[in-house]
């Protein structure tokens, strides 16, 4: 019976600390790679238009001008619609999930939601354009144009395809994600604080209004943030339906393009130099809005988990 | 005193039952409707050309895209031999090993940071570090920015799934005699293995689908993938340029293509969930 | 020094002519560990303070006390486990065979083989019951299958559980009751041929019936190592322990055979203790 050599041991454990070390650094290297590249690249753009880059509507592959006003305000303006739509809707169903509907019920349907927050978002942009589009100009846009057309919003002729559109796909997209963090913030409200509403006689609604909903509203924030930072970035549910047109426009009936259905449509195809470094600083400024977003969401329900105590 | 009467109170209680619940259903009732048409409009084109064959020229009406099937599979797993390793290990020096250092801290706040930042950035990154100064589009490239989208992933979740394993778990092995390195890998690691799968296999699902980062890094061909140094042919970048082609019978194979890669996302999503949970037993 | 016969210590305290003469001959055996003056901290709080202590070999010693007064933590020093926490410090000595175990020049790996530790809830691996016994085994010495085999069963045999288990061998340990998930971890400890173990509450977590055979266990075991035991339970201290200290808020109060700090405690706090005035 021989022992086996100790000294090695602590060299093991060396080499092993240093190997995952290493490959913790390798997170870092990527993130700041990521910032260097889009900063060196956008350099050549940055120096030609400034700040003007962000108010110029125009966008000329021809006469090689850019600027990003359409793209951002495309962007803005998607995912507000996003947000409108997504927020209620998600709130209710997470609502019916966690308070209202009969356990079995919940059960099966937290589970398709969930399972649907995990389909990409090339299947949204594949339904939206062949089969929510036609939808849109056959019935609903028609639909709006007739009954709300004294708002400009609601002008112009019914293609189908455009800004609003668009915001609806986005809504479908982060609706399922949304609802599933949202029904985790109801069922991590105790149950005892809950039984304490019903307890003095309080309606489901008014335990949850006065309840749930104060309890965890800050969860509820924190989920739509992340919301929020999905349609900010998604690429292929806008770029299907959203038209692709650098152009800015009162109604919500026309094309238009966020910055990345811009980035998804053009960059493969841009040779000039200043045309990729416009793209890319396009790039730089949506990953810095999304950044922004991530990190407020993030320290916001880093905030609650301590508070409630509980995994989110 | 005035008392609301209860009847009032009930009916407010009604009325915001039933909206919440036309609420749900009509956001519930979309999502249906999506997944119906993939199953309706994808079903519709898949034969067994659709498998076997590469992609056909405009107007021809046949072919498949078994290249483009071919090509996913083997960008996704490229990627996941990339990622998984780093990120287990990374996971393993934030929970583990460097848990309060300010490596970990920094990492930790990048990965977060890296999980949010959209997947097409990740292709410009990718695209300005790997493909403009190789000089070419390659499947290679794709799978880095596959990879470079798993790895945060596969990190976050493998540090969460270390931290679950029981500390008097470590003690014990430790207190055998036995050094760090052989009781993280031996004994924390099996501990923690099905909740470090459930995140590989849920982030190998995720980026299965993703098209954005593929669009400037493998970009797509119509030929074999007979080496990753070229354009590679795939199925979202497929789905994205046919669905926008003016031809019918190009449509009805990303309809197809829409299908395949919908039910291997969604299978991919159940196992994992399969997993977890026989391991919660 | 640290081969006195028979000698127990009360803290800072040399022991006097007629405490010697008051220990029973057949408890006379050597000093195992002898801890002088030691200090523990947890980041900047201090919860040991000077710790003085004997531990005599192939004798079973019982660390008594209410919660929080820093039982385990004194035995986590033993074999050094407390340093996995960066913010945790020893200061002072820990003397087996002459040697300071706090010292780093120690061998800490052959540290914790000589000396076995067994927690408050049995820590099965994630594997079979015949590897878990093996994985240590196998850290530390180099063993033909056969070899292995045998030691193993060996193991099982001293723990108790062998025919529990013997047609179970390739099952996860997981699937064992937590009685013998405990005794698992037993035989797991002694496979390596310890010399000491320490055992911190190791009943704390399963039932009476699977206490008492662990009790037993401890009884057999004594024959051939020296355990150091921390229990919250005053039988159980009384029943299996030939020594007791007593801990109380970081400090040991009183040490000495378990019949004379059970039935004539010096100090007025332990006899507070053990008649359950602050248990």
């Amino acid at each position: 019976m021989k022992q086996a050599g100790n000294t090695r041991h602590s060299k093991g454990d060396f080499l092993f600390k240093l190997i995952a070390a290493a490959c913790t650094a390798i997170l870092l290297l990527v993130m700041a790679g990521i910032m260097f590249q889009l900063v060196r690249y956008s350099t050549l753009s940055l120096q030609q238009f400034g700040f003007g880059f962000l108010t110029s509507e125009a966008w000329n592959p021809v006469t090689g001008d850019y600027g990003a006003a359409s793209s951002i305000l495309g962007t803005l303006v998607s995912t507000a619609i996003a947000m409108l739509l997504a927020v209620p809707t998600s709130f209710f169903i997470a609502l019916l999930l966690a308070e209202l509907a009969p356990p079995a019920v919940s059960k099966v349907t937290g589970y398709a939601i969930e399972l649907l927050a995990a389909i990409p978002s090339i299947i949204y942009g594949m339904w939206g354009l062949f089969v929510f589009a036609p939808f849109m100009a056959d019935r609903v846009q028609p639909f709006l144009g007739k009954h709300l057309s004294f708002l400009p919003l609601f002008h112009g002729p019914p293609m189908g395809i455009g800004m609003l559109t668009a915001g609806i796909i986005l809504a479908l997209m982060i609706l399922p994600f949304i609802s599933a963090v949202m029904r985790d913030v109801f069922t991590m409200v105790p149950a005892v604080v809950k039984e304490a509403g019903y307890g003095v006689g309080g309606s489901t609604w008014e335990v949850t209004r006065y309840v749930t909903m104060p309890y965890g509203f800050a969860g509820i924030l924190g989920a739509s943030f992340l919301g929020l930072g999905r349609a900010l970035g998604e690429t292929m549910a806008v770029t299907f339906v959203i038209g692709n047109k650098h152009a800015i426009s009162v109604s919500l009936f026309a094309a238009g393009n966020t910055i990345a259905s811009t980035l998804a449509n053009e960059f493969a195809e841009a040779s000039e130099p200043l045309y990729v470094s416009s793209l890319v600083e396009l790039g730089l400024i949506l990953f810095a809005i999304t950044l922004i977003i991530q990190i407020i969401s993030h320290f916001w329900l880093s905030k609650i988990r301590d508070a409630v105590g509980a995994g989110l | 005193m005035i008392h609301r009467s209860s009847k009032q109170r009930n009916f407010l209680n009604l009325v915001t039952q039933v909206v919440a619940a036309f609420g749900a259903l009509l956001g519930i009732f979309f999502l249906g409707w999506i997944v119906f048409e993939v199953l309706k409009r994808g079903g519709a084109a898949l034969s067994w050309s659709f498998f076997t064959q590469l992609p056909p020229p405009p107007g021809v009406e046949s072919g498949g895209v078994a290249n483009a099937i071919v090509g996913t599979l083997g960008i996704t797993g490229l990627a996941t031999v990339m990622s998984v390793p780093l990120g287990i290990l990374a996971g393993t020096y934030l929970s583990e090993l460097g848990r309060e250092t300010a490596l970990a801290t920094c990492a930790r706040f990048a990965a977060n940071s890296l999980v949010g930042i959209p997947s097409i950035i990740v292709g410009l990154f990718v695209y300005a570090s790997l493909v403009a100064p190789m000089g070419g589009f390659s499947g290679y490239a794709g799978a880095v920015s596959l990879a470079i989208i798993m790895l945060p992933v596969v990190a976050t979740t493998a540090e969460s799934m270390l931290n679950l394993v029981p500390n008097e778990l470590r003690e014990s092995a430790i207190a055998l005699g036995a050094p760090r390195w052989k009781v993280t890998l031996q004994i924390v690691f099996r501990a923690a293995k099905a909740g470090i799968l459930t995140g590989i296999i849920l982030s190998v699902a995720r980026v299965s689908g993703e098209t954005a980062p593929l669009l400037f890094t493998a970009l797509n061909s119509p030929y074999w993938p007979n080496t990753f140094t070229m354009p590679t042919a795939n199925l979202t970048v497929t789905i994205f340029n046919f669905a926008m082609s003016p031809y019918e019978h190009w449509q009805q194979i990303a309809w197809g293509a829409s299908l395949l890669i919908m039910a291997a996302v969604l299978a991919l999503t159940v196992t994992a969930r399969v997993v977890f949970r026989e391991s919660r037993r | 020094m640290s081969r006195v016969i028979a000698l127990s210590r009360l803290a800072k305290q040399e022991p006097s002519q007629q405490m010697r003469r008051s220990i029973d001959k057949e408890l006379e055996t050597e000093v195992r560990f002898s801890v002088r003056n030691l200090d523990f901290f947890y980041g900047g709080r201090q919860v040991l303070f000077a710790n003085n202590l004997d531990i005599h070999s192939k004798r079973v010693t019982a660390i008594i006390g209410p919660s929080g007064c820093g039982k385990s933590t004194h035995i986590r020093i033993y074999n050094r486990i407390f340093e996995l926490y960066r913010e945790q410090k020893a200061t002072g000595e820990v003397l087996l065979d002459d040697v300071n175990i706090l010292s780093p020049a120690v061998d800490i790996l052959e540290l914790r083989r000589k000396i076995g530790m067994i927690f408050q809830k049995p820590t099965p691996f994630p594997m079979t019951v015949f590897d878990n016994v093996a994985w240590g085994l196998r850290l530390h010495y180099k063993l033909s299958q056969r070899d292995l085999a045998e030691r193993v069963e060996q193991a099982l045999a001293a723990a108790a559980i062998l025919d529990e288990v013997k047609d179970k061998l390739g099952e996860p340990a997981t699937s064992l009751s937590g009685g013998q998930q405990q005794r698992l971890c037993i035989a797991r400890a002694i496979a390596i041929q310890p010399e000491v173990l320490l055992m911190d509450e190791p009943t704390s977590a399963i039932d009476p019936r699977a206490t008492d055979k662990i009790e037993e266990l401890v009884e057999s075991l004594k024959q051939r190592l020296t355990i150091v035991i921390v229990t919250h339970n005053m039988q159980q201290a009384a029943r299996i322990s030939d020594f007791t200290a007593f801990f109380y808020e970081g400090r040991i109060i009183e040490a000495g055979p378990t019949n004379q700090v059970f039935t004539n405690p010096k100090n007025r706090q332990t006899q507070g203790y053990i008649t359950g005035c602050f248990g």
